[in-house]
Order: structure tokens, then C-alpha cells, then sequence
């Protein structure tokens, strides 16, 4: 036994067995990790039961009726909620289960969840007719429909309410659209028109150069645009009449009734009449409002589009940014700056850069970037905006150039790696035909060592992308009015700020005015930053698997 | 080169005079001179006062023993020593008359006069095409007519062209080790230079490819000057006119090869093609 034993350990097997049992054990955790958000995150957008609940409260005779969806089940002890001063009846046994209603109608009720004891519902059901507002404000509604009323009178009452409001609601997210379209786009961009020209303006004024004729031109085209404003105005108004018309007359728990405008809906449904199709209907259009549609209620609602642009913006143009300085850099250390003491210790401080925690870089990039390099491109290029700052306030330059020097060590150091791999001959061969160093490094060295840079760039990606504490100092913002990206030339605003897939989960998960309802959007969230950045790496990954391909090394 | 010769296992047998009308080197065109030359690598001596003339467009061996400095030798010649910082050369090399170690001299373009083959194949990771438009496009050829015209003769010069015309854009790196090295001689012969180096050229080939490199130094040898270091002495006496035997950083015999492997004056040169030792 013991010789088997002996024989056991001396063939290597516990080893492998602990080899094995440590992958497994990372894989089962990141496997658990996607399973956990995807779980929580996906399942906030399918169309769940709406209750309806009589419930005697405790220490209330009265019976009050509560609508809502059941978020949350726990299970608890008699002897705990006396001791927290509930009264409850006494032949009810030791433990209870309690539910977290959420009751919506936060404009009617105050209260946007309440945990109710199950021992004390009288009588529950899940009504057919029960329908579920999503609005632009406040959060869902549940009620019945009562009637439909267009400009105060009712138009028609009943089941026949409810097709109607259909109809209705979809005029209505038409012209939405159109308004949206109005005040982002156009108005939008006669603003920014409206804004050069001030800043024209002023800077004629700055140069001395304001002769009464180029003022009156400024001027006339000023006019041109304040008509332009002015006709879209109307028409804007026009929209909001015809939109503000309608309202709909909802009965509550409690039976009161409550008249909500058409304007405000932006989605009704009725979840307990709804079949398996329209349900998955349903899941897929709100997985794509959340995907391609901007945030409403303090980024508890709707989409997350901006973050999802914004972090991929800020990744690509840090990408630009890192690559040549760190290949340029590497180059120079590998390849022409003498090896020795000197040249040791910059590798050594390269090395701990990458040590450095983050958000000590967002405080450089805030000293340096921000205040000292952008204030003084303001005073030299813009001073005509001053002193509102145009660069001298973080943006999305400033975010991008802060995470490039984030990531700078790693791509020094994969491309360094890269450059040491290539075999002297492949040099040796190239110079011995009468190419100059300089012609070596360009047209063998370098490609040959492209894989490595892609290495070295797919990790600063890696890091950039889940990167939060800088970028909170150096450009990313709770909500940014205009993408970094629009029609207006330069098209790029690099002064901008932007929206950030990690800033957004932290904000919505700790700075939100209603933690308990944005909670499976924060998961959905963070599963959304993990595809982003899987995406972004998968093709870091190919492009670098076509480039190996191409300069397969020697295998001699 | 006869079939007898390729059969010999035995040094003697295979010493045989190849190509006669060519065997006094005083009376050949000098191509490269070389005088006192002395290299240094840090504190230890490579070099000692070695002093030989190049024949042109005539095949000249080193031979000797490992660490020899043959090699090192070969590298003054295209100045390929000047990638080791710690290489100091003293005497002079003469290219032409021209100093080649002159402030003047730009090395990129005397490594375009003096070209270089090393021990193991390095083509380019590039097409088979590429790898020969190499050096001509340095030079700054761009013209699609003149490029294929030059890299089908080099192609041919180096006996490849039947084998990779099918493929020439193709991926250098799927040739075989023979073929690889035939295609970096056809890399070096396309920006024609005057001298061809090779070092130790066919050490990593096997024997049939080792056969082809050796054929196709014979017909190199028309158009261009060609120094080889090699370690096999066969080889030595099989493809060189004139054979130059180092030992220790010393030029200890430089003669015909005939004389070298039947006649040596030196009784260390005749110890070591005899085999006695190295």
C-alpha cells in the first residue's frame, strides 16, 4: 500500500490533479460570473405577472387592494417581526414568508416598493385586465384602464378603451420621434451654428479685426439661423399640442382613479394576458430599446447607448493613441539606445508604471492634461470661448490620452518581447544586402513583430475598457448631452464628455434615487461591458492571427 | 565535378586540382587585398596580422579548425563585424584599391558590392518574390518589368527557377532548407554584387542539397568573386581555386588548392587536412 502510494506521488499524478482542479476552479468562476449577471440582468426585461393583493396590514382592520410584481421572496421568523413591532395574529406557526412588491404609481403612493406578509393577504389573483405603464417619469404604472379622454372629453370607455389606446400610444411614440429628431438634430444644429458664430464674434473682437462690415455679416447670418430657429419652434410646438391632447383615466389600488397623459407613456401592456410570443415579443424589443436607446430617469430607464459608444470610442482612440508611442518607444530601447545600467532602469520603471494604481494616473491626467496642457491650448487656440473651458475641462481626449498612458507599459513591454524574438539572422540577412538599419527595422523588423504589438495592444484594451477610477477625474459624466460623434463639423468632438459603460454601473448602482428598481440594470449592465470587451478584443485577437500568419516565424 | 569525387570518403583521395590554369595567385587579378590586419574583440585578439589578395572571379576557401576566426574574417569583408560594439579593427581592407574601413564608405553600399550568405537559410517571412525584389527595391526599383525580369535571372542564376516559378508568391518560408538557401544566394546575386561571402553555406543542408549549393558555386564563379568558409574539407578542395588554411586567428597558408591539400608548406596545414587533428 504504501510502495502504491509512493509510486502514486513519484508519478507526477497529484500534480496533475492540482493542475487540473485549478483551471477548473477559474473556469467554474467565470463561467459562474456570466451565468450570475446574465441570470439577473436578462431577466429584468421579460414581462413578469403583475399581483393583485388583498391585504390586511398589519394593526388595520381595513382590507386594502395593492397591484405589482413580486421582485423579491424571504422567509422569516413570527418572533422576529413582533420584535420589530408588527402585530400579527397568533396561530400563524414560527416562520412566514414576505414578499417585495413593487407597487409603482410612485407619483400616487410615494412608495415605490413594500414588503407584504403573506400570512395577511386575503386573497390574491393575477387579473387579465391589469395594465402596466412605462413612462417617461416616475416609473411604471399599474391600474385598469377606465377611458380614454382627448382634450378632456371622453372618446370611449371599456375593452374597446384599450385597442384604442394602442393606436393611439403609437401616434404618440411618432411623434416623439419626430420631436426627438427636431430637438436633437435641427434645433441642435442651428444651436451649435449659433454658438460658432458668438464665438466668431468674440474672436474678431479679440484680434481687433471687428470691422462693421464683417460684424453685420456675422450678423445677417445670425438672423438667417435665429428664422431658421424660429420655424422650427413652431413646428415643434405644433407637435407638442397635438401630442399633449390625449390622456387616459387609469383606476388604482384603492379605486381611486388617476388621469395620466398619453404624452408621458411610453409603452402599455398588460402582462397577464399576454402568450408565450408576444412575451418573447416584448423581451426582445425592450433588449433592444436597452441596447440602442438613450437613458431616462436618472439612467434608470430606457438605454444605455451612449456608454456602450462612449466606451468604445474612448478604447479606439486610446488604441491610435498607445500604439505608435509604445512601439516607438520599445523601438528605441530594444533597438538603438545603448544596453546598459541606464536603459535597465527605465525598463525597470516602465515595469512598475503598470503597477501604479489607476486612479493616481486620473489625478496626473486631471494636474496635467486637463489644467495644465488643455488650459493652455484654451489661452493659445480658443480664447474666444473663455472662460468657458473648450479642452481645459476633462473630455474625451483627455479620458483617452490618460488611459494611453494607463496602458503604455504594456505595449512597451509586448513589443520589446516581440523585438527581442526576431532571430539575428533575419537582420544580419536583411542588412548584409545593403539595407541600412533604419530600412531593416521597417521592412523586416517591425512587421515581423507585429503579433507582439497586437498582443501588447489586446491587454491595454483589456485594461482600458474595465478602467472607471481615472476616467470619473478626466471626462466621463452621469449623463452626456450630445454624443462625441455627431453631424456638426468637426464631427469628432474630442472636448466633449461622454458616458462609460463602468461609470454607468457604478452609477446606477450607488447613485441612483431608486437603488432597488435599477438594480437588474446594473447586472445587465456589466454583462454589456464584458461583451463590449470581448467584442473588442476578439478582433484585437484576429487581426493579430492573420498578421501571424503572414509573418510566421522562422521554425529552424 | 565527377561522380568519383562524390563517392570519396578519404581526404586524400579527394584532393584533386578542379580547375587548372588556375592555381598562382600572384598572377590573378587582385579583387580584395587585405594588410596586417588585426581585430580585437574586447581584450581577446581575433585577428593576427593576417595579410592575403582575393583572386578575382576565382572561388577562394578559408578552412580551419573551430574558432579559427575564418568566419570572422569573411565578416570584415561587408563589415558585418561593425554590429558588435566591441570589435576594434586595425590594418586595412582594400575593395577595388578602396578602403573599405574609410570614413567615406557607406556601409549599406558596400554591403550592396559585397554580398553575404549565411550558415543558416533566412529568407524573409515573405513571398518567395519579395524576398529576391529585396535589395533591388532598397535601391529603390519600383518598375514591375524591371523587378520580374531581375528576380527571373537571379532565380535562374541560383537553379531555382524550375522549382518555385509555379509559386513566387508563395511564402518563402514553405521551401525547403535547400531550396531556402538557394533562394538567399538568388537574394544576394539580384543587386549583382561583385563579391559573394558565404559562410559555411551548405553546414545545415543535407547532402543532395549540399551537392546543388555546390554546383551552383561552380557557375557563380564565371561572374562573380566568391570566398567560402567551410568546414568540409572536401568541400574545400571540391569547389575552391584557392585555399586559405587559419588556425588561432592566423593566416597560416594561403595557396592553390591543389597545393594546399597535396603539397602543403606548412606542417600544420598538412597535420590538418591529413585529419590529424582539428
Amino acid at each position: 500500500m504504501n510502495d502504491r502510494m509512493k509510486a502514486w506521488w513519484r508519478s507526477g499524478s497529484p500534480w496533475i490533479w492540482l493542475n487540473a482542479a485549478a483551471v477548473s476552479a477559474s473556469l467554474v468562476m467565470v463561467i459562474g460570473l456570466l451565468i450570475l449577471t446574465a441570470y439577473n440582468g436578462l431577466g429584468h426585461f421579460w414581462p413578469h405577472a403583475v399581483w393583485q393583493f388583498d391585504y390586511r396590514a398589519p394593526g388595520d382592520s381595513q382590507v386594502t387592494r395593492l397591484l405589482g410584481e413580486v421582485t423579491d421572496t424571504e422567509e422569516t421568523t413570527v418572533e422576529r417581526m413582533q420584535h420589530a413591532g408588527v402585530e400579527l395574529p397568533d396561530d400563524i406557526g414560527e416562520t412566514l414568508d414576505r414578499f417585495l412588491l413593487k407597487t409603482g404609481n410612485r407619483d400616487v403612493s410615494g412608495l415605490d416598493f413594500r414588503w407584504i406578509l403573506e400570512p395577511l393577504i386575503v386573497e390574491r389573483g393575477k387579473p387579465r385586465k391589469l395594465v402596466v405603464f412605462e413612462r417617461t417619469e416616475w416609473g411604471n404604472f399599474y391600474g385598469f384602464l377606465k377611458d380614454i379622454k382627448q382634450d378632456g372629453n371622453v372618446v370611449t370607455e371599456g375593452e374597446a378603451a384599450w385597442m384604442e389606446l394602442q393606436s393611439r400610444l403609437e401616434h404618440v411614440g411618432k411623434l416623439r420621434k419626430q420631436i426627438r429628431r427636431i430637438e436633437k438634430g435641427d434645433i441642435g444644429a442651428v444651436n451649435y451654428s449659433i454658438e460658432q458664430l458668438r464665438l466668431d464674434r468674440r474672436r474678431l473682437e479679440l484680434d481687433g479685426d471687428d470691422t462693421p462690415d464683417r460684424l453685420a455679416e456675422l450678423q445677417r447670418r445670425r438672423d438667417a439661423l435665429q428664422a431658421d430657429f424660429v420655424v422650427l419652434q413652431q413646428k415643434l410646438d405644433a407637435k407638442y399640442r397635438e401630442m399633449a391632447g390625449d390622456s387616459v383615466t387609469m383606476t388604482v389600488m384603492g379605486g381611486r382613479d388617476v388621469d395620466i397623459p398619453l404624452s408621458r407613456i411610453v409603452r402599455a401592456y398588460r402582462p397577464n394576458d399576454m402568450g408565450l410570443l408576444q412575451k418573447a415579443g416584448f423581451y426582445l424589443s425592450k433588449l433592444w430599446e436597452f441596447v440602442s436607446a438613450d437613458p431616462r430617469e436618472a439612467n434608470t430607464e430606457g438605454g444605455i447607448f451612449p456608454a456602450i459608444f462612449g466606451t468604445v470610442m474612448m478604447v479606439m482612440l486610446m488604441s491610435v493613441i498607445v500604439t505608435p508611442f509604445g512601439v516607438v518607444a520599445a523601438v528605441y530601447l530594444r533597438e538603438y539606445a545603448k544596453q546598459g545600467p541606464l536603459t535597465r532602469l527605465i525598463r525597470i520603471a516602465v515595469n512598475n508604471l503598470a503597477g501604479v494604481p489607476s486612479i493616481v494616473y486620473g489625478v496626473f491626467g486631471l494636474g496635467f492634461f486637463v489644467y495644465l496642457l488643455g488650459g493652455n491650448i484654451d489661452q493659445l487656440f480658443y480664447p474666444e470661448a473663455l472662460p468657458a473651458p473648450t479642452f481645459g475641462t476633462p473630455g474625451l481626449m483627455w479620458a483617452s490620452l490618460t488611459l494611453a498612458l494607463l496602458t503604455l507599459p504594456v505595449v512597451i513591454v509586448a513589443t520589446e518581447e516581440g523585438l527581442t524574438r526576431i532571430p539575428s539572422s533575419i537582420r544580419e540577412g536583411s542588412l548584409a544586402l545593403g539595407a541600412t538599419k533604419a530600412e531593416t527595422l521597417w521592412r523586416t523588423v517591425l512587421p515581423m513583430a507585429s503579433p507582439a504589438m497586437m498582443t501588447g495592444l489586446i491587454l491595454a484594451v483589456a485594461r482600458a475598457a474595465g478602467e472607471v477610477a481615472p476616467l470619473m477625474l478626466v471626462g466621463v459624466v452621469k449623463l452626456a448631452p450630445s454624443l462625441p460623434l455627431d453631424g456638426n463639423s468637426p464631427f469628432l468632438h474630442l472636448d466633449r464628455k461622454f458616458m462609460h459603460l463602468g461609470f454607468h454601473i457604478y452609477d446606477v448602482g450607488f447613485q441612483s434615487p431608486n437603488v432597488e428598481a435599477a438594480r437588474p440594470l446594473v447586472y445587465a449592465t456589466a454583462l454589456l461591458l464584458v461583451l463590449v470587451i470581448l467584442v473588442l478584443n476578439l478582433a484585437a485577437i484576429s487581426i493579430r492571427n492573420r498578421l501571424r500568419e503572414r509573418y510566421r516565424e522562422l521554425e529552424q | 565535378m565527377s561522380m568519383e569525387m562524390k563517392n570519396t570518403q578519404g581526404v586524400e583521395s579527394a584532393v584533386m586540382p578542379r580547375s587548372l590554369g588556375a592555381n598562382d595567385l600572384r598572377a590573378e587579378d587582385h579583387c580584395i587585398k587585405v594588410r596586417n590586419l588585426d581585430l580585437y574583440y574586447g581584450g581577446t585578439q581575433a585577428l593576427k596580422d593576417v595579410n592575403m589578395d582575393i583572386a578575382r572571379k576565382r572561388v577562394t576557401a578559408f578552412i580551419g579548425p573551430s574558432g579559427c576566426g575564418k568566419s570572422t574574417l569573411l565578416r570584415c569583408f561587408n563589415r558585418m563585424n561593425d554590429l558588435v560594439s566591441s570589435v576594434r579593427i586595425e590594418g586595412r581592407i582594400e575593395l577595388d584599391g578602396e578602403d573599405i574601413n574609410d570614413k567615406s564608405v557607406l556601409v549599406a553600399q558596400l554591403r550592396q558590392r559585397v554580398g553575404m550568405v549565411f550558415q543558416k537559410p533566412n529568407p524573409f517571412p515573405k513571398s518567395i518574390y519579395e524576398n529576391v525584389a529585396y535589395g533591388l527595391r532598397l535601391q529603390g526599383v519600383k518598375s514591375r518589368r524591371t523587378l520580374d525580369d531581375v528576380i527571373e535571372k537571379a532565380l535562374r542564376g541560383a537553379a531555382l527557377w524550375d522549382e518555385v516559378k509555379d509559386r513566387l508568391h508563395d511564402n518563402a518560408l514553405g521551401l525547403s532548407g535547400g531550396q531556402q538557401q538557394r533562394l538567399v544566394i538568388a537574394r544576394a546575386i539580384a543587386v549583382e554584387p561583385e563579391v559573394l561571402l558565404l559562410d559555411e553555406p551548405a553546414s545545415a543542408l543535407d547532402p543532395i542539397s549540399t551537392l546543388k549549393i555546390e554546383e551552383l558555386i561552380d557557375e557563380l564563379k564565371d561572374k562573380y568573386t566568391i570566398v567560402i568558409v567551410t568546414h568540409n574539407m572536401q568541400q574545400a578542395a571540391r569547389v575552391s581555386d584557392y585555399t586559405a588554411f587559419m588556425y588561432l586567428g592566423k593566416l597560416i597558408e594561403y595557396d592553390a588548392t591543389n597545393r594546399i591539400f597535396t603539397n602543403p608548406s606548412e606542417k600544420m596545414t598538412e597535420d590538418y587536412v591529413t585529419g590529424r587533428y582539428g
